[in-house]
């Protein structure tokens, strides 16, 4: 795996971030979608290694933040039903509902299991076929295929037991609502390579044209990102606004049609909530008629939730970009990754907790420190 | 319990367990229940396996020798699952992480003790491959086992086979090694690469397979680390070895102790590349993963080279680096410079990492 050294090589890095310096000339505000890519930036130290002109926005992409409040506390009621086996990636079960999370849920004696792969719930309905078992289907378009997949192969093999509860969000509509919102500041953004790996990028170029912004698709490792912001800084220096492939070595622009047909056959676009930012016309994907009756949400027809989010949460600024993790109130004090008050604080990707968790409470004067040896 | 008995199979090597204990190829409520059965488990399980002469006498306690001096005494529970992994088992496991939390402490680990708790219905068989690892890491620590317990839980109640071994060593003289005791201006070592044992047991649990098996790095300490004191003991300030939490626990616990800060050059941290692979897919640092046979060092700059050539000249510290140093900013941080020439914090994580989305 030759990424893990090639492409985080301190000398290149350091003479990209050089050469980045070199042509800029005036200050931007660049959004970097996805909350792998932020949690790359803030690991690696990108962002101090840029120039003072250009300010890294952290938006959207962590799918465990912006999953709804309502759609927690649906999983947290199916969660502790009798005979249900929950199932989901690892980290949603930190996530803060109304009451409780996923992880008391289990402790409470829910049967709530960790997979890696939608198909491993499959695996377990076929194995307990007197138990329900329901996979929380998270994500954005990169997790989708093996979501969609996971479906249709439990409605091949004739499945009763298996459903999932899905809240599956779209990176180009949240982008376009990100630029229509009033009070944008953001000039140019770095699409999610991972999405793109799916997606490719054709549904870019109308955005790029419609709000006279950049795209620049990008990779994780910090050359993938520095190579993206470098592009993106030379579109904005130069006054254009295209699309463009820096991740060239996993996407092209028509992206992984196998998965994109799986993706129609057993999906549908519809209007999603975005927990901190409200709904999103067409944002998301739930399951089609075709697959109607594996929807976890229709099968377990759970009623009664009242949604609660703290006041104290500023979660929707973040990710709007509004706000750094910093400049909210709670953090770091009532809100820590120990008592999270929003998804931010927990999710492996949310920007809070990557602000929180490689110390950007404190000052660079203190760690400053740390470099003289 | 007659002498004789306990040579019924003197000699390990040619030990055939689990006869008669076919009788009853799995655990039962009665074997702990201090009757025939229980006895059939110590007489033909236990005691040829661990024999020794404190517990031949199978008494209430066992009467140890000691030299005179300060003792060191230090216990732990093992839970593992599975209890059989690459690179070990929970019975290796359970002896070597009581005499590695002893060899830590400055401590020549000399006798042990062994309980256990076993599940209904859990394999004879499988406790003999237990026992008979645990015999052999005692063996090669050079660590007798003295006293034990052994409990059944009903089926259902347990998770096959829990062990919990207590440990006293005979603290060493002339050393004065403790977690408040590193000083800015200490370099940091660790025998070895990081995060071997949490990954191998994580491919295990999660039936995640790489391009080559990650084994776990299962092994006592106390050998290596008593070269390191004979070569420069008055030099060691601070030792640990970094188990559940990984490298950045102990040293954020270290930093907090003593009041100093700690930087890690992260360039310099030895991890192999199945296991950085393994931990890029699951979306872990492995600065935060177990280890079971690694432990860190500070020691002062002038010892450091000394030190590093002792660790590396031993089997278990081949890999053996210098990974960062103490200063006296930043106190009770943990601070990273990373490949890029930034700097970020480390901190004391939650609970365990969880393995994310996408």
């Amino acid at each position: 795996m030759k990424y893990l050294t090639e492409f985080r090589n301190g000398e290149i890095a350091r003479a990209m971030a050089r050469e980045i310096d070199a042509i800029t000339t005036r200050p931007c505000k660049i959004m970097e979608v996805c909350g792998g890519q932020t949690h790359s930036i803030i690991k690696n130290g990108i962002d101090q290694m840029l120039p003072a002109e250009i300010e890294m926005i952290h938006g959207p992409g962590c799918p465990v933040c912006v999953t709804p409040l309502d759609l927690i506390d649906k999983a947290l009621a199916i969660a502790a039903q009798p005979g249900v086996i929950f199932c989901s990636f690892g980290d949603m079960l930190r996530v803060p509902g109304t009451a409780g999370d996923l992880f008391q849920v289990k402790g409470s004696g829910g049967d709530v299991r960790v997979v890696y792969s939608p198909l491993d719930a499959v695996e377990l309905a076929e194995k307990y076929p007197d138990r329900q078992v329901v996979f929380f289907g998270v994500g954005f378009e990169t997790t989708a295929p093996a979501n969609a997949m996971s479906v249709h192969l439990a409605k091949r093999r004739g499945l009763k037991n298996f459903s999932m509860l899905v809240s599956h969000v779209l990176v180009p509509p949240a982008i376009e609502a990100i630029m229509s919102s009033p009070g944008n500041h953001v000039q140019a953004f770095l699409a999610a390579g991972h999405v793109c790996s799916v997606m490719g990028y054709w549904e870019y170029p109308p955005i790029a044209d419609k709000f006279q912004i950049p795209i620049v698709v990008t990779g994780f490792e910090p050359l993938d990102l520095l190579d993206g912001i470098r592009r993106a800084v030379t579109q904005l220096e130069r006054g254009e606004h295209r699309v463009e492939n820096a991740y060239e070595r996993i996407v092209s622009f028509a992206g992984n049609l196998e998965a994109q047909r799986v993706l129609a056959e057993v999906f549908e676009v519809t209007d999603r909530a975005w927990r901190g930012i409200g709904v999103i016309p067409r944002s998301g994907w739930r399951l089609n008629a075709r697959y109607r009756d594996f929807d976890a949400e229709e099968r377990f027809n759970i009623s009664g939730i009242h949604t609660v989010e703290s006041p104290l949460c500023h979660a929707g600024d973040v990710l709007r970009g509004a706000i750094k993790p910093a400049a909210c109130p709670a953090f770091g004090k009532e809100c820590t990754p120990r008592h999270p008050l929003g998804a931010t604080m927990v999710s492996s990707e949310g920007a809070c907790a990557a602000y929180f968790n490689y110390g950007r409470f404190l000052s660079v004067d203190q760690l400053a420190g740390a470099s003289h040896a | 319990m007659p002498e004789a008995l306990i040579h019924v199979q003197p000699d390990f090597a040619n030990w055939t367990c689990p006869l008669p204990l076919a009788d009853y190829p799995t655990i039962v409520m009665g074997h702990g229940g201090g009757g025939k059965l229980g006895n059939e488990l110590v007489e033909h399980l236990f005691l040829p396996a661990f024999r020794n002469a404190a517990l031949a006498h199978l008494g209430d306690a066992a009467v140890l020798e000691l030299a005179a001096g300060r003792i060191a005494m230090s216990t732990d529970s093992f839970v593992v699952q599975p209890l059989f992994f690459p690179g070990g088992n929970i019975g290796a496991l359970a002896v070597n992480g009581t005499v590695n939390d002893l060899a830590v402490s400055g401590a020549t680990p000399k006798f042990l003790s062994a309980s256990f708790i076993l599940e209904e219905g859990f394999p004879i068989a499988q406790l003999a491959a237990i026992v008979e690892a645990m015999a052999a890491a005692a063996r090669a620590a050079g660590v007798q086992i003295v006293t034990g317990d052994t409990k059944v839980v009903e089926r259902g109640h347990g998770d096959g086979c829990y062990i919990n071994t207590a440990g006293v060593g005979a603290m060493r003289s002339g050393i004065q090694i403790g977690p408040q005791c590193a000083e800015p201006g200490d370099a940091i070592l660790v025998s070895g690469t990081l995060g071997d044992h949490g990954m191998a047991i994580m491919s295990v649990r999660e039936g995640l397979e790489f391009e080559s098996q990650i084994r776990s790095d299962c092994a006592a300490l106390n050998g290596l680390i008593a070269n390191v004191l004979d070569a420069a003991g008055p030099s060691v300030h601070a030792m640990r070895d970094p188990t559940r939490g990984g490298l950045a626990s102990t040293l954020n616990e270290i930093a907090q102790a003593s009041g100093v800060g700690i930087v890690l050059q992260e360039k310099s941290l030895p991890v192999r590349t199945e296991v950085q692979s393994a931990c890029e897919l699951l979306g872990f640092d492995p600065v935060y993963v177990a280890n079971e046979g690694k432990a860190v060092f500070f020691v002062a700059p002038e010892a450091a080279s000394r030190v590093l050539e002792v660790l590396r000249a031993h089997p278990l510290g081949r890999d053996a680096a210098r990974i960062g140093y103490v200063t006296a900013d930043h106190k009770g941080i943990l601070v990273a410079r990373t490949a890029m020439g930034a700097n970020r914090v480390i901190p004391i994580q939650i609970g365990e990492q969880l393995p994310r989305i996408c």
